[in-house]
Order: structure tokens, then C-alpha cells, then sequence
């Protein structure tokens, strides 16, 4: 009834080839997923090859930039900005990106990690 | 080379049940570019799983969205329960199916009926929608709700349909159907139909796959692909197979949906027939798991629908997120609009049937 969960822990620095690879292989991409953790960011790179999910699991500090895979599935456009937006996520070379309008939120970055002082 | 013109598109707009902002780039009366903007209606539903324990944010979940509300409840639900590893009684997913292929009927019929308002038919419009007040009413008496039905738990669901319940719903179903294909037919025969959608906004199998289109866009190019295949419910014991359509046109996305309507119907049926005697919910208790993840995948009538849940080892989740299918059509909406004819703008943006409140969360 459930399914397998299959998460790959990946360096940021070997994104972009793990991407290409996964597109070589005829994967497509499903979501791009963002989470605060108290260590900085978990981002999620899911994929789908007949009816199968692999998702790509990146474990960061918050100040760390990546490089956006929207050269390779444009699609990503959207939730690297989502990521940008929400998340204050340093991604570059974004294909269509907005500079941080993609969404009208009334706090900046609402959802990026707290500094100590913000905290208190 | 004509001058070329920039023409915003929204967020209010008669064609748009909600907010979306396109820059349009005209060369004369083509389409060359589009440049697409959301955020107008961004609610941060998500971060709700700070203030909420689990079991309540079904409730949040169920409002993402008015009209897949259900699937959004039911999606979260399978995702916590995947989670925690628990035993769903076999009725309950019986249930949840046959409310979850009602929701499609009436999501399905809602669209019908904005298709044909966005080319002008209106009488065709009125029809479609009365028809779909039919399914409502099936829900209210079922749920109690006709748009929110707050049934869904996680474990199971909250509410039964006794014997007589469920063969009224398949009664009154296909009591509809000879109505519907009456409706259907014009989308089908009528010529003025066909000259709006035929061979207008076209995406070839490569293109939506390349572009990561789901649902109906996707079936509608011709790609085999449906989470009813492998995602929760009860799907494999009803026999189901997509409903696939080569064209790519705006029509084939039109001709998907039409053949759903029939195919919840027969699966409704089925299901009713099957339906074991039994418990429709297992209490569940105690703390997520922490660090730890799930993720699910359901098939809304738009398309592939995600929830992805993370523990942290108390009753709160560390994240609840949701990708909505309208979130993967909007780059296929773009490919699909640069090249087209201004006044083919609305019929391409509705037959994504976008949901921005639900891609915004």
C-alpha cells in the first residue's frame, strides 16, 4: 500500500551532474522541496522513472549556494524561485528568475532560519 | 516585423477563476513570448504544522483547495499514515475512493462548464454546472459538506454510507449519465466547439514530457500517466487504465476529462460493488518520528498531486508540503501559448484548468 521512499543523500557541489545524469536517463521532474532545519536547509529533488520516485536529498548550511538546474529541466524555474522567495535560498544562474517577486508575501523571506537574536 | 507589444493578462480577468499574471509579447496578434507571475494569493498553510498537531492539519490540508478539497485531506492523511506505518482499514480506502472519484465528477463538470463561458456558449455553461449540482447534493448527503467534507482522518475516515446510501449514489449516477452525454456530445459534435479547440495550443508527446506535464495535459499528448496506477486507494482492484488521447490540442485535454466523467462513474460502481463490511478507521496516537519522511502521491483531476511530511519527534510536524498539479502545468501553459493567436489566450490557460489558490497554498 505504501510506496518505497527512496532519498539519496548528495553533496551540493554534485548536484547539477547528479541532475544531468538523472535526465539522461529519461527521469522527469516532479517537485523541488524545501525545508528550515535548525542546521540550515534540507532540499529535495524528486524524480519519476515509470511510476518510481527517487528523490535527490541535499543537507546544507544556510549561507550555502547552489546552482540552479533550470538549464536542465526548465520546469525548476518555479520552484527555485519558490525556494528564493520563501526560503532566502542563494541559487544561481536561475533561467527565468523574478529577483526575489515571484511571490507577493508581506515579510521578506518568512520562512528562512532564524538568526539567535530573532529567536530570542 | 511588427512592433511589438506587451499585453498584461490578468490577475483579474473573466477567464480566470483566480489570480495569474501573464505578460503577453505580441508580434501584431501572435503570442511570442509569456511571461507568467503568481504570489498573489500565497496563505502559508504550510507553516501551519507549527501551531498544529497532526491529526487537525487534515483540516488545513482540506483547505488548499474548494474544489479537490477532499483529495487534499485524503493525500495528507496517506502521507502521515505512510509515516507512521499504519494499517488503513480496507473500507475506509473503498470510501475514500468512491468520494475522492466524486469530487473528480464535479471538479470535471465545474471545468466543462468554464470552458465553455471562456468561448461563449453560455446555455452550455448553465448545463454543465446544473448537472454538477447534483454531485454536490450527493455530498451533503453523504458528508454533511458540499465543498469542505471534513471525513477524512488520518487512519481512516470519520463517516459510513450504509447499504442503501451507496447504491443511491450509483443510482443517481447514472441517472446523470444519459444527461451528460447529451452535454458531452456538443463539446464532441458541435462545430463551433471544435473550431475553438482543434488543433489550437498544441504539445506533442516529447514536448509535455520534456515540460513535465501532468494529468489531463499530459494524457492529452499522449503520455500514459496517472497516479491511480500506483498511488493510494483501491484503483487496481477496479480494473483502471488511463484514459489516453494522442492529439495534443486543447480538444484531446478537453476529450481526457469528458472520458473521466464516464470512467468515476464505472469506478464508483465498482467500488460500491466491492465493498467490504468492516472498520473505516484504526485509532492512531502517540508522536512523527523524527528526522524521519514521507512522501505521497495522489491523482487530483488536475493531475499528479504531492505531499511530503517530515517528523521532528512530537506531535507537530517539522514540514508539511504540497505540490499541486497546476504548479507542473504553468511551464507547459507557457510552451503551449508562445506561437498561438491572442484569442486563443483563454481557451489554452483553462484547458490546464489552472487552480492558483491551490499552487499558492
Amino acid at each position: 500500500m505504501y510506496t518505497k521512499q527512496n532519498f539519496i543523500n548528495i553533496e551540493p557541489a554534485d548536484l547539477f551532474n547528479r541532475v544531468q545524469d538523472m535526465k539522461a536517463e529519461g527521469y522527469r521532474l516532479v517537485q523541488i522541496c524545501c525545508t528550515t532545519l535548525k542546521s540550515g536547509f534540507e532540499v529535495l529533488y524528486s524524480f519519476d522513472l515509470d511510476g518510481e520516485l527517487v528523490s535527490l536529498r541535499l543537507d546544507m548550511p544556510a549561507n550555502t549556494e547552489i546552482d540552479s538546474i533550470s538549464k536542465i529541466y526548465w520546469p525548476a524555474f518555479i520552484y527555485e524561485n519558490e525556494m528564493k522567495d520563501l526560503f532566502g535560498l542563494k541559487i544561481r544562474h536561475i533561467e527565468l528568475d523574478f529577483g526575489g517577486h515571484f511571490f507577493r508575501v508581506a515579510e521578506e523571506t518568512p520562512w528562512a532560519p532564524k538568526t539567535k537574536a530573532e529567536v530570542e | 516585423m511588427g512592433k511589438r507589444t506587451v499585453i498584461p493578462f490578468g490577475p483579474q480577468h473573466p477567464v480566470l477563476p483566480e489570480p495569474v499574471h501573464l505578460d503577453l509579447v505580441l508580434d501584431d496578434e501572435k503570442v511570442v513570448d509569456v511571461i507568467p507571475s503568481i504570489g498573489f494569493v500565497h496563505r502559508g498553510l504550510e507553516k501551519l504544522v507549527e501551531i498544529r498537531e497532526y491529526p487537525e492539519m487534515v483540516y488545513v490540508s482540506e483547505r488548499i483547495c474548494g474544489i479537490c478539497s477532499f483529495g487534499h485531506g485524503w493525500g495528507y492523511s496517506h502521507a502521515v499514515e505512510g509515516l507512521l506505518n499504519a494499517e488503513v482499514p480496507e473500507r475506509a480506502e473503498y470510501l475514500r475512493t468512491i468520494w475522492h472519484e466524486l469530487s473528480r465528477i464535479h471538479s470535471h463538470l465545474l471545468w466543462l462548464g468554464l470552458l465553455a463561458d471562456g468561448f461563449g456558449f453560455e446555455s452550455l455553461f448553465m448545463h454543465c454546472w446544473k448537472l454538477r449540482e447534483t454531485v454536490l447534493d450527493l455530498f451533503e448527503e453523504t458528508t454533511g459538506g458540499r465543498v469542505i467534507f471534513s471525513v477524512c482522518r488520518v487512519g481512516g475516515v470519520s463517516r459510513d454510507m450504509d447499504k442503501e446510501t451507496l447504491n443511491k449514489v450509483v443510482k443517481t449516477l447514472r441517472g446523470m449519465e444519459k444527461e451528460i452525454k447529451e452535454l458531452t456530445d456538443v463539446f464532441f459534435e458541435d462545430y463551433s466547439v471544435g473550431n475553438r479547440l482543434k488543433g489550437v495550443g498544441f504539445i506533442t508527446k516529447e514536448q509535455a514530457m520534456e515540460l513535465c506535464a501532468v494529468g489531463p495535459v499530459a494524457r492529452g499528448s499522449g503520455i500514459r500517466q496517472d497516479m491511480r496506477l500506483s498511488g493510494p486507494g483501491i484503483y487496481n482492484e477496479l480494473g483502471f487504465e488511463p484514459i489516453v488521447f494522442e492529439e495534443g490540442d486543447c480538444w484531446a485535454r478537453c476529450m481526457v476529462r469528458i472520458g473521466e466523467l464516464f470512467q468515476s462513474i464505472d469506478l464508483i460502481e465498482k467500488a460500491v460493488e466491492k465493498i467490504p463490511e468492516g472498520d473505516i478507521i484504526v485509532p492512531i496516537k502517540g508522536v512523527l518520528p523524527a528526522g524521519e519522511a514521507y512522501m505521497a502521491r495522489l491523482e487530483q483531476p488536475r493531475g499528479e498531486a504531492i505531499y511530503y511530511v517530515r517528523g521532528q519527534g512530537t506531535k507537530f510536524l517539522e514540514r508539511f508540503r504540497v505540490r499541486t498539479p497546476t504548479c507542473m502545468n504553468i511551464p507547459a501553459m507557457v510552451k503551449m501559448l508562445q506561437g498561438c493567436d491572442l484569442a486563443d489566450v483563454p481557451m489554452m490557460i483553462l484547458t490546464i484548468d489552472p487552480c492558483i489558490s491551490c499552487t499558492e497554498r
